[in-house]
């Protein structure tokens, strides 16, 4: 175990399941105390409990507003300060093309998508730069999760692929203005590619877990799906001082998904 | 012959600025166009001053129904539909801090939503009739961050990857529509005429943005309506979900 974050406060939203449940564990782990946000209450208070002491639940459903600010009142009440906030809580909206999407389904996805990441980093910059430790190597860290989906283009949910977007380049903007106030908070996206988690859940209803993860990992050049392990050792360097001078990029985690234009080549190699 | 020559065109934005400018060439290369806007007024002198070959239709590209009225009177009057240009957009300053979520929420409507609906309403129209072209106005804010634009940022970024999704989509599907994205640096538009006039190190508001780009001036609505037309026109057949950036430099 690394005790690279202890002292620091950390908000992982979506943390009841996925990489939100991965990352959770993973940052106690090195010391963080944990507040698992998410709207899935048992899950949630599972986690929390698994991981000990160190992590508490909260209920979160971070498309609404008055929510978020009751959450950054009870972790300042408990711990004073907030250090990390993971912007992780998605949903795909199911399938949808740009022939069939709905205005309901848009507005559905982007108010979880993109309002709650929206939320998330405007009531944490608040909190963060009047508590975290101000110092060269110090000062808060907010990680959004986007996606491959934000990076390159997809026949994939339409409106998830519109969201994925916007927090990519929402996450560039938030670091600009961080950085020119010079509140010592740094704001990057990380972009997983296919990760086994509960989002592909009507996937593995379709035709299987198995069958469903060897489908997908056979569309990545590294030959199999992530797990939500791979994700949370992203998060745990973007929400860490060892990434002190990484602020607005963008971390790919995808086994090699947007790395290349084809899976397989005409031109044989030598 | 004229680059757009029979072509029917769907122009959002169409009263001002770039879809002015596109408006105006447009007809210059032989086709139709049909000015959308919610500025009734000057979306009317337009097509009034553009002659037989054009119309103006009222649209809030927030509304889904406003869509379908706007494309029924295109097919109505033309026959049918071409290529689409998302020109229609909001910019509003306001830092992370101090946006609201309702600010936020309006700006991403129109920029984001409203394009969103137009690539529906547009891909629905030319799937059967032999397909067209899209093009949609990003910004290089949607390749680059930029500190007091959070929501503008977010709209552009989203439609930097639905242009995407829209351009493979129709690709597998084989409706022979093209849709693209175009990142113009900062044009002398309305749209930045109020930041023109304030100050920042001593210097104009059009002196600072000016800095930004490499050739030391803001471009040319009619710099990004040549862009547009190409991408409407054949001339660029092989190129779908790419983008296409007009920026002065500022993204080198």
């Amino acid at each position: 175990m690394s005790e690279d974050l202890v002292g620091k406060v950390a908000i992982v939203t979506g943390g009841a399941s996925g990489i939100g449940d991965a990352t959770c564990r993973l940052l106690a782990r090195h010391g963080a105390s944990v507040v698992v946000a998410d709207i899935q209450d048992d899950l949630g208070a599972r986690v929390a409990r698994e991981i000990g002491p160190l992590a508490w639940f909260h209920k979160l459903d971070v498309a609404v507003e008055a929510e978020w600010e009751a959450l950054l009142a009870a972790v300042l009440a408990r711990h004073g300060r907030l250090d990390i906030l993971v912007n992780n809580a998605g949903i795909s909206g199911g399938t949808n093309s740009v022939e069939d999407f709905t205005v309901e389904l848009w507005d559905r996805t982007h108010a979880i998508n993109l309002d709650g990441v929206f939320l998330g980093c405007k009531h944490a910059i608040g909190a963060m730069k009047t508590t975290s430790v101000r110092k060269p190597e110090g000062g808060g860290a907010i990680v959004n999760i986007s996606s491959i989906a934000g990076l390159i283009g997809s026949a994939g949910p339409f409106a998830y692929t519109a969201s994925k977007g916007a927090v990519r380049l929402l996450t560039k903007s938030v670091a600009a203005w961080c950085a020119q106030e010079r509140n010592g908070i740094r704001c990057n996206s990380v972009h997983p590619g296919g990760i086994d988690t509960p989002i592909f859940n009507p996937l593995w209803q379709m035709v299987g877990h198995e069958a469903g993860k060897n489908f997908i990992g056979s569309r990545h050049p590294i030959g199999h799906m992530g797990e939500p392990g791979d994700i949370a050792e992203a998060v745990l360097y973007l929400a860490s001082d060892r990434s002190k001078f990484v602020t607005g990029s963008e971390l790919v985690a995808d086994g090699g998904i947007t790395s290349g234009v084809q899976r397989r080549t005409l031109f044989a190699a030598p | 012959m004229p680059r757009l020559d029979g072509k029917t065109l769907l122009l959002t934005g169409g009263a001002s600025g770039i879809g002015a400018a596109t408006a105006r060439i447009a007809i210059d290369e032989g086709a139709n166009v049909v000015v959308a806007d919610l500025q009734v007024e000057a979306g009317e002198k337009l097509a009034a001053e553009l002659g037989a070959k054009a119309l103006f239709v009222r649209l809030d590209v927030t509304d889904e129904a406003s869509w379908i009225d706007a494309v029924a009177k295109t097919i109505a009057r033309f026959g049918k539909l071409d290529g689409l240009l998302n020109g229609a957009g909001v910019g509003v300053a306001a830092s992370i801090e101090a946006c609201t979520l309702a600010e936020f929420q309006r700006v991403y409507r129109i920029n984001g939503l409203g394009v969103a609906l137009g690539c529906k309403h547009a891909v629905l129209a030319m799937k059967s009739t032999g397909g067209g072209s899209i093009v949609n106005i990003s910004s290089i804010l949607g390749l680059r961050g930029q500190p007091t634009t959070p929501a503008y940022s977010a709209s552009k970024g989203a439609v930097r990857l639905l242009t995407k999704h829209v351009a493979i989509h129709c690709g597998q599907h084989g409706y022979g529509i093209r849709c693209n994205s175009v990142h113009p640096g900062y044009i002398d538009t309305p749209m930045i005429a109020p930041r023109l006039a304030t100050t920042i190190d001593n210097m104009t508001g059009r002196q600072f943005l000016e800095s930004l780009h490499p050739m030391g001036r803001l471009g040319r609505a009619e710099e990004i309506a040549k862009m547009v037309v190409f991408l409407l026109s054949d001339d660029s057949s092989f190129s779908t979900g790419a983008e296409f950036v007009a920026d002065g430099g500022v993204t080198a």
